[in-house]
């Protein structure tokens, strides 16, 4: 029997020829990523090495990634002192791969490992974020884990008991419509397999609207793969993987790709023809509760968010620019823009995209997560709604319990923007 | 110290259902509250009149909070779980997410898996072996064993200790 892409990942991390479903393995570590919570992980870390005699050293400080995007800049005094003493614990250890709040060089987590070629096809990625996930896209194993499994990663280089979890394969046949995004084809397949759907299971991406889709499209796909409960998304790496990494991510080696055997075991595959689908809305409060635009149509918003790990790269700033270049944001709405990192906001800036979102009333935002979690800049009043690119609608997730959070994609919340209301952007905006 | 516990009894302080999100059981805008000493203030803080009840030390440990599927889904936070392992409070749910399920383990929170459990609040219920005993409606309910692979972790005391050891016979 042959192996799936994540199988074979296992296989080769573990030192093992081949991996079954089932079986734990602990596999090496390629890249460790962390985030502002890199603070816990440390607390954890220091707490592994107690009453050894051991001097706390982290297994390899070329493979550690941290970047600061959760809270940036700092919107509490309480934020800044856990920055510095991140700060302090990477100068300490030579962490080489730090990303601070720097216009060169910074951004959300999940968009500076691919933008800077930091992973790779057939790598074990392992993330203190849940959308770790995003990195499936590069053709590589990627997870969320908790601090204190990070910091156990910190120290003994490998993931401790990993199960080789089983593999749901997507086909994707077909060609988007226009105003059709990856985005909709990912909500709608949580929706049809609901929020526990692929719990402790991998979603492997294949068929023919996949092989088109660039990376940018991939890393949607595979960063709300999580919110279907997967372990991971992946896109066994291709032509545009290699193609994304030499050109886009200045990666000057070669690249080997991972693919999965012809007869490798699935649990199931499920086929979605994306020619068919429309542009699709999660309604609060479950990021399964999907329906097409219509069913929501004219629905009144008080905020519009363009931006996050799932939509916040150029080609979905293009789109909003596109829809938008022109037209005038309606009254009572506030649009917020987070490009995902800064090379992305320099580029927008210099196509003139963030000039024609700002001349239709836009408010551009530093990259970041900004109000995506609900930490600070672009709070909701009690009752009132927001439609965003993000990638939650939780209770309380944009820091509100009483607002209310409905998602979609870039150009459905640009289409909205000019009206007010729910809008399809295949009928034009006006 | 097991997570799922072999038997004890307590009883039901409060009932959720599906999908319950680390944004509710410990809401974003805490997250740079990071020490798991610091944390429990602020479980289930959008929850008012609950988590009121937590911090008056009205809710004695032990206590069972009922869920249903996919409890814990989410952010990968690790406060959610420390959060209510400060509280000594025991979820049975009708499942956990991954990453939840990992972060209890690793942090010694204890939890049930028990996919038909009848329970209301104010039940009494018992844990013991490989069953849930609702004492309230006398109705018996199997729980799904946590996976076997996670016992060294769970033996050892949690993550950490098992690292510790982990770390120790490397640098033996
Ligand atoms: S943008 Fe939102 S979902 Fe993405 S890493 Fe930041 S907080 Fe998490």
């Amino acid at each position: 029997m042959g192996m799936t892409v994540v199988q074979k990942i296992l296989a080769r991390a573990s030192g093992k020829k081949a991996v079954q479903v089932g079986e734990v393995v602990e596999p090496a570590v390629d890249l460790a990523m962390s985030h502002e919570n890199a603070a816990l992980v440390i607390n954890q870390f220091q707490e592994i090495y107690k009453g050894t005699g051991l001097e706390p050293r982290v297994w390899d400080a070329s493979k550690i990634a941290i970047i600061f995007d959760h809270r940036v800049p700092a919107e509490s005094a309480k934020t800044a002192t856990n920055q510095k003493k991140v700060r302090e614990f990477i100068e300490q250890q030579g962490i080489q791969k730090f990303h601070d709040i720097r216009g060169t060089s910074g951004g959300i987590c999940h968009q500076i490992l691919p933008e800077n070629g930091y992973v790779r096809p057939g790598m074990v990625v392992l993330g203190t974020d849940s959308h770790t996930t995003s990195h499936g896209a590069l053709g590589a194993f990627a997870f969320g884990v908790g601090a204190t499994e990070m910091a156990s990663v910190w120290s003994l280089g490998m993931a401790l008991n990993i199960e080789v979890p089983a593999t749901i394969r997507v086909e994707a046949l077909g060609k988007f419509p226009d105003y059709v995004s990856p985005k909709d084809f990912i909500l709608h397949l949580i929706g049809q397999i609901s929020a526990e759907g692929a719990n402790f299971k991998v979603l492997e991406f294949h068929g023919e609207a996949i092989k088109k889709m660039n990376t940018s499209g991939r890393l949607v796909l595979c960063n709300m793969a999580v919110e279907a409960g997967a372990t991971s998304g992946i896109v066994p790496g291709d032509s545009e993987t290699v193609r994304y990494l030499q050109k886009e991510a200045k990666v000057g080696e070669e690249i080997p790709l991972t693919i999965p055997d012809r007869d490798a075991a699935y649990e199931k595959t499920i086929t979605i023809d994306v020619s068919l689908l429309e542009p699709q809305i999660a309604c609060p409060h479950t990021v399964d509760h999907v329906k097409p635009v219509n069913d929501t149509e004219g629905l009144k918003i008080d905020q519009i968010v363009i931006g996050s790990c799932t939509n916040g790269r150029l080609d979905d700033i293009a789109v909003a620019a596109k829809i938008l270049k022109g037209q005038d944001i309606a009254k009572g709405v506030r649009m917020l823009v987070f490009p995902a990192s800064w090379k992305i906001y320099r580029e927008s800036l210099e196509r003139g995209y963030l000039t024609d979102l700002i001349d239709a009333g836009a408010v551009v935002m530093n990259p970041g997560c900004g109000c995506c979690l609900g930490v600070h800049q672009g709070a909701l009043a009690d009752g009132e709604v927001a439609l965003s690119t993000t990638n939650r609608n939780f209770p309380g997730r944009m820091g509100n319990p009483h607002s209310e959070v409905y998602l979609c994609s870039p150009a459905v919340a640009a289409a909205s923007a000019i009206t007010g209301v729910i809008t399809d952007p295949r009928k034009g905006a006006n | 110290m097991t997570n799922t516990p072999a038997s004890c009894v307590g009883k039901v302080v409060l009932k959720l259902g599906d999908d319950i999100s680390t944004d509710v059981i410990y809401p974003g805008r805490f997250m740079a509250t990071v020490l798991p000493a610091e944390t429990p203030q602020y479980a289930f803080c959008d929850l008012v009149e609950f988590n009121t009840r937590l911090k008056k030390k009205e809710i004695p440990p032990r206590s069972i909070l009922v869920a249903g599927k996919n409890f814990g889904c989410g952010s990968s936070r690790e406060q959610a779980a420390s959060a209510l392992k400060g509280h000594e409070l025991l979820i049975i749910a009708k499942g956990f997410a991954r990453i939840f399920l990992q972060n209890a383990i690793n942090l010694g929170l204890r939890i049930v898996v028990c996919p038909d459990l009848e329970a209301s609040e104010g039940d009494e219920v018992e844990i013991s072996g490989q069953r849930v005993i609702n004492r309230t409606s006398l109705k018996t309910f199997p729980m799904v064993p946590l996976p076997l692979t996670r016992q060294a972790i769970i033996d050892a005391g949690g993550l950490i200790p098992y690292t510790r050891k982990r770390l120790l016979e490397k640098h033996a």
